[in-house]
């Protein structure tokens, strides 16, 4: 969608010509359709969540209707002690993803630029990037304690080999006829790396960045739960404890909150980053 | 008449040093299949103020060698000299040599993340110009290349031609000695292609330029050049070069009279007879 429909001008229709107009009220309806769709959707499964729970007489303990998940939502949300937890959680998870960024920049372009180190060690990234890495967590937990440092360890983990790989296939796939612009200006090596690939790569960068942060929430979180007494997973473990499934709901409800606004920040500083890329005009420009 | 006030404004450098000497160049490539001699033994001067086209058929060298000019491609054989400068020693580029030279590619090959003026100023910017004064002349170049109005725009914004334009400016922004473009005008459009060869000329005697200009249109080649090279396959060489002696400014009439037409005809049959 975003690289076809850019240019509206070029795309004769052949059986019918779509007026101005019908144009412009297409592309409203583009722009309203999902503020109309979400919420019904969003509507529609909690009514359906509603019959279900009370037509089949399911046991609160096991599946707990949507009054009582909101309920324990908002007590949740009153409780300044959540958001201390909540405090640990996206502090976890930031510097996870920070550190992620930073070594996957560093080694990405690295490997990138010297083949012959790359492919001495692929076998060894292969390796790493199947490895089940939650797995992990019991030695870092041994390694950096029960406090935040094992979970951000795992975080970053699990978030660096998207940012890695994105970079390293952004560095290559610089265009020729750019790099060759730079030498005939007799660029130097440092100039060609700043003007150039630095530049060139960041929609790359943004690509690995939009997968690491959600897998870097979820590298807290599951260090949370598997090993820790600090943070919003280490609460779902002791509701689920105390068998209160509400509280459980609401608290994933919360960890997918925060999930979901992490990705909506570093999809949408895309737009101030790298507003001459495609993905971002694109979009804009279509609808 | 305007001919004459024109080369009256040009110095005369006839008895100087020639802009570039080109002697003996010729350029191997080694593939599975053995060696190709992509050009061999070409010998070529070019004068200040001279508008050179290189033409032939597909692989007769003409970019390889623009290439080689250009610091792009080392020669296998001969010297190239830029101002009395060796370009090239030991398979090296002389970068002091280099920085004489403008180079405009097919594609325009700007850089998306930077508007039209930045995309001009980027040869001053990694010679360490200061932003205002760098700005300043690239917002003169913007000017010259019919791209006032656009200084901001992102090249994704502009048309083919436009992005050519850009790539002219960009080229023209370090004052270069020597302008190599290889066909710049050759992924666009007939009526386009017709307009930017009239200003190319426009360009070109503005800032008395000195242009080494591939191409594969004859009619192109022989509306702006002062001297058509022809050069053919297998080994690439020059088979002959051809002066053209029309007044300069030349204008779009100048294309439909006999005598332009004539030096085409010839150009096509020497070309066919290739075959």
């Amino acid at each position: 969608m975003s690289s076809t429909t850019q240019a509206p001008p070029d795309q004769p229709t052949t059986t019918t010509v779509v007026t101005n107009a019908r144009r412009q009220s297409q592309a409203r309806m583009m722009k309203i359709l999902p503020w109309i769709v979400t919420p019904s959707l969003v509507v529609l499964i909690i009514v359906v969540w509603q019959v279900l729970v009370t037509a089949l007489d399911v046991n609160p303990f096991v599946f707990p209707p949507p009054g009582a998940v909101g309920e324990a939502f908002v007590t949740l949300l009153l409780d300044p002690k959540t958001w201390g937890e909540l405090g640990v959680t996206v502090t976890e998870i930031l510097a996870g993803f920070a550190i992620a960024v930073v070594l996957g920049v560093v080694v990405g372009v690295l490997l990138g630029n010297l083949p012959w180190l790359e492919v001495s060690i692929r076998p060894l990234i292969v390796i790493t990037q199947v490895a089940p890495k939650v797995a992990f967590i019991p030695l870092f937990v041994i390694w950096f304690g029960f406090g935040m440092t094992s979970k951000i360890v795992l975080a970053a983990l699990l978030a660096f080999f998207p940012v890695m790989l994105n970079v390293l296939l952004g560095v290559r796939s610089v265009e020729q006829g750019q790099r060759e612009v730079m030498r005939s200006l007799d660029a130097s090596r440092a100039q060609t790396f700043t003007q150039l690939e630095m530049r060139s790569l960041q929609p790359y960068l943004f690509a690995g960045m939009e997968v690491a942060i959600v897998l870097a929430t979820i590298g807290a979180i599951v260090g949370e739960y598997l090993g820790g007494s600090q943070g919003l997973g280490a609460m779902v473990v002791r509701a689920m404890n105390s068998l209160d499934a509400a509280r459980t709901f609401a608290l994933i409800l919360l960890l997918s909150l925060i999930g979901l606004i992490l990705y909506l920040i570093v999809n949408e500083a895309k737009r101030f980053v790298i507003p001459w890329h495609e993905s971002v005009y694109g979009l804009r420009d279509s609808v | 008449m305007i001919d004459q006030t024109l080369t009256a404004e040009r110095p005369d450098t006839t008895t100087q040093v020639p802009r570039l000497r080109i002697r003996g160049v010729g350029r191997d490539f080694h593939t599975k299949a053995g060696v190709t001699h992509a050009v061999s033994g070409v010998d070529l001067d070019i004068r200040l103020g001279e508008f050179v086209a290189l033409i032939g058929r597909s692989g007769c060298g003409k970019t390889t060698l623009l290439r080689m000019i250009g610091g792009l491609l080392s020669p296998s054989a001969g010297t190239i000299e830029v101002d009395g400068k060796q370009l090239w020693r030991d398979g090296y580029v002389e970068n002091s040599a280099v920085t004489k030279l403008g180079f405009v590619f097919q594609e325009s090959n700007l850089f998306p993340w930077f508007s039209v003026l930045d995309n001009i100023a980027l040869p001053l910017k990694l010679r360490g110009v200061g932003k205002a004064q760098r700005r300043e002349r690239a917002r003169e170049l913007a000017a010259l290349v019919g791209l006032a109005g656009f200084e901001q725009s992102y090249p994704r914004e502009l048309s083919g031609g436009m992005r050519q334009r850009a790539a002219i400016a960009r080229a023209l922004s370090t004052e270069p000695d020597l302008l190599l473009m290889d066909e710049p005008f050759g992924a666009l459009d007939a009526l386009t292609r017709e307009r930017m060869n009239l200003e190319l000329q426009r360009i070109v005697l503005e800032t008395n330029s000195t242009v080494v200009f591939v191409t594969h249109d004859i009619p192109e080649a022989v509306f702006l050049a002062d001297r058509v090279v022809h050069m053919t396959p297998r080994p690439g060489r020059i088979r002959q070069i051809l002066p053209i002696d029309f007044a300069k400014p030349r204008t779009v009439e100048l294309q439909t009279t006999p005598e332009f037409n004539e030096i085409i005809r010839d150009l096509r049959r020497d070309l066919d007879e290739e075959e």
